[in-house]
């Protein structure tokens, strides 16, 4: 296989300026993952700041409740700063500090992965510049100012859609601006190479611990795991571990925001065509002239036209499923999860929570499920209020 | 001698940029014929993106004009069909890798040379990712135009070795757009490409001025305007021709006394 290459997918399509970055990144990401003390400090920061492993919690209620397989909730949401991101978050600014950057800049659409960034500049000591789509600001304030306390500059993306896209582009950009003490911390398992590959290592210790886990508590290895998809970050990250396992259904949830036959969603593998975009040969929602569609989702951080390569990869030979999920589903899911368990997922973790919900029942009481839940809710509840009519003050 | 490598016989070359369709497909063929008139020796033409993310504001916000107007690359095409006969200065189309990609490279090529477009230049596919246009683009013998940057360095080489028409050389960290001050060590980046390739050079990103044209001619073999006339365009729309065409003869003027 070629460099940085899942089939034909991925590979390195920016901007001249930018090449001598993505190949001094891959560098040192090759040095420093083979790095004992690199991999002793990330280990640290992993178990005494961030909280792990997170939790793999048997949703009882729930699994009598469908009726069908016993449920798990992989509980990145417990996480320090409330999701998935920080695992690759410490990583990537673990490695630019080694690497001698002096900043770091990241794009978000929710703005969980803006405020883990913000988070892991602030602890280790570098000035730190979040783009975000101008949309997103209004519809994530609480994360904006989040992100001003941790110390970080948030710049507000007008260009374009004004949401994760435009927020990636304009990362880019800056980053071409000031490419020598810069590190752009990736937030997905998307753009060029070595950043899927990257993300994805950072990421996969949440099904290295799912193994484990379910290993002690059920003695055996899940029917399903499901997960949430916008660029995949987490969904890759509980998958990985299992790709081997062929008894282990992998399945991702994708944002059909008000239905996939309508324009607004971000369905990316039910509506999306190969395309070369972000640095990377995947799958994207576009029209038949290569233009990038505008996008749509209840939830900000699923709010995005692509995937990441290795999901391309994943869905074309068959190895893991995606299904759609509207906003309605998801809203349920989030919902019901909160009522059941106690639980308030990110509505971004909620999409998997519905496909569970249609899942369970049909699978036999012998079976098992994960559900990733890849973070909390709290920054969606007013959002959710809207969405059911309820004016709140965040 | 294809068009491209004869622009660049007479002396230093002025390069002028415009974004397709903006505002409309029939001020971009008369932009062109105006621009030729002007003394531009090669045209560079964008095709509208939804994402270009080498391009500043200016620029940026020309693509979201000609999308809006309706501008797509098969319509780009019947245009520069229309006045194909008229133009004798090399066209080259800049884009990127997507549109391209998704139009089918055979497709892309085989109209490039209907049309009468003698290179492309596609800012997000770098060195390493040649071969997805290479071959399609040599057997329809349209150039694939390879940029340098001011931190490809030890890169330059390599690059410059395999180029083809001209090299674009990027004069700037960041995207395209006016700059009053640049810095960058040009006369190092082009001496690296003339250890390798008598590939022509022409520096672009942040020129604005004549002053800046003659400057950067100098150093190289021709200045390359794409924001600038572009504002102008934005400013006048429809009504651009005139100003244009006597921007681009100032400039034009500059450079010839490089």
């Amino acid at each position: 296989m070629k460099k940085g290459r899942f089939l034909e997918y991925g590979g390195q399509y920016v901007p001249e300026t930018l090449m001598n970055a993505v190949n001094e990144l891959e560098e040192a990401y090759e040095h420093y993952k083979n790095d004992p003390e690199f991999v002793n400090e990330l280990e640290e920061l992993y178990r005494n700041y961030a909280g792990r492993p997170s939790l793999l919690y048997y949703a009882e209620k729930m699994s009598k409740d469908l009726g069908g397989a016993r449920i798990y909730l992989k509980r990145e949401d417990l996480n320090h700063t409330g999701s998935h991101k920080i695992n690759n978050v410490l990583g990537q600014v673990l490695l630019a500090k080694k690497m001698g950057k002096k900043r770091v800049i990241a794009e978000t659409g929710a703005g969980q992965h803006g405020v883990a960034t913000a988070t892991a500049a602030a602890l280790m000591g570098l000035e730190c510049e979040i783009f975000m789509g101008k949309e997103d600001t209004d519809r994530q304030v609480l994360n904006v100012y989040r992100m001003e306390l941790l110390g970080a500059k948030v710049h507000p993306v007008e260009s374009g859609t004004q949401t994760l896209k435009d927020a990636v582009n304009e990362t880019m950009r800056e980053w071409t601006k000031r490419v020598e003490d810069t590190h752009y911390v990736l937030g997905s398992v998307m753009g060029p190479h070595p950043f899927p590959t990257i993300v994805r290592d950072f990421q996969k210790i949440i099904g290295k611990e799912i193994k484990e886990q379910l290993k002690l508590q059920e003695g055996r290895l899940p029917d399903a795991v499901i997960a949430c998809v916008g660029g995949g970050s987490n969904a890759m990250g509980a998958f990985y571990e299992f790709i081997e396992d062929s008894s282990v259904q992998l399945i991702g949830c994708e944002a059909a925001g008000l239905g996939v036959d309508t324009k607004k969603n971000a369905a990316t593998i039910a509506n999306g065509t190969e395309g070369i975009f972000h640095g990377m040969k995947s799958l994207f929602c576009q029209d038949e002239y290569g233009q990038i569609a505008p996008v749509y989702s209840i939830s900000a951080g699923l709010d995005y036209p692509g995937i990441g390569p290795e999901h391309a990869m994943l869905y074309k030979t068959g190895r893991a499923s995606y299904v759609p999920i509207t906003d309605e589903e998801a809203v349920r899911a989030f919902e019901y999860l909160s009522r059941t368990e106690g639980i308030i997922p990110a509505i971004e973790s909620a999409h998997a929570v519905a496909y569970a919900r249609i899942l369970a029942p049909q699978m036999e009481k012998d079976k098992i499920i994960v559900i990733n839940i890849s973070g909390r809710g709290d920054k969606d509840v007013a959002a959710i209020a809207r969405y059911r009519g309820v004016n709140i003050y965040e | 001698m294809n068009r491209i490598k004869k622009a660049f016989s007479n002396g230093k070359a002025f390069i002028s940029f415009i974004t397709g369709g903006d505002p409309d497909l029939e001020t971009t063929k008369e932009l062109i014929l105006a621009m030729e008139e002007a003394g531009a020796d090669l045209i560079e033409i964008g095709i509208p993106f939804s994402d270009p993310i080498a391009e500043g504001a200016v620029i940026q916000e020309a693509n979201e004009r000609a999308l809006s107007s309706g501008c797509t690359t098969d319509k780009l095409f019947d245009a520069i069909h229309e006045i194909k006969e008229k133009v004798s200065v090399p066209l080259v189309f800049l884009t990127y890798i997507n549109p391209i990609y998704t139009y089918g490279k055979e497709r892309f090529f085989k109209r490039c040379v209907e049309c009468g477009i003698d290179g492309i230049i596609v800012p997000d596919l770098p060195f390493e990712e040649k071969e997805e246009l290479s071959q399609e683009s040599s057997r329809y013998e349209v150039n694939l135009v390879s940029l340098i940057a001011p931190t490809s360095n030890e890169r330059i080489r390599m690059i410059a070795s395999q180029a083809e028409g001209f090299i674009y050389c990027v004069s700037s960290l960041g995207v395209t757009g006016v700059r009053t001050d640049i810095q960058t060590d040009i006369t190092s980046m082009i001496s690296m490409v003339r250890e390798v390739t008598d590939t022509p050079c022409a520096i672009g990103f942040g020129i604005s001025t004549p002053d800046q044209a003659k400057k950067f001619a100098a150093l190289s073999d021709g200045a390359i305007v794409g924001s600038a006339i572009v504002k102008l365009v934005a400013q006048y729309g429809k009504e651009s021709i005139e100003p244009v065409k006597t921007y681009v003869r100032d400039m034009k003027a500059a450079v010839s006394k490089a």
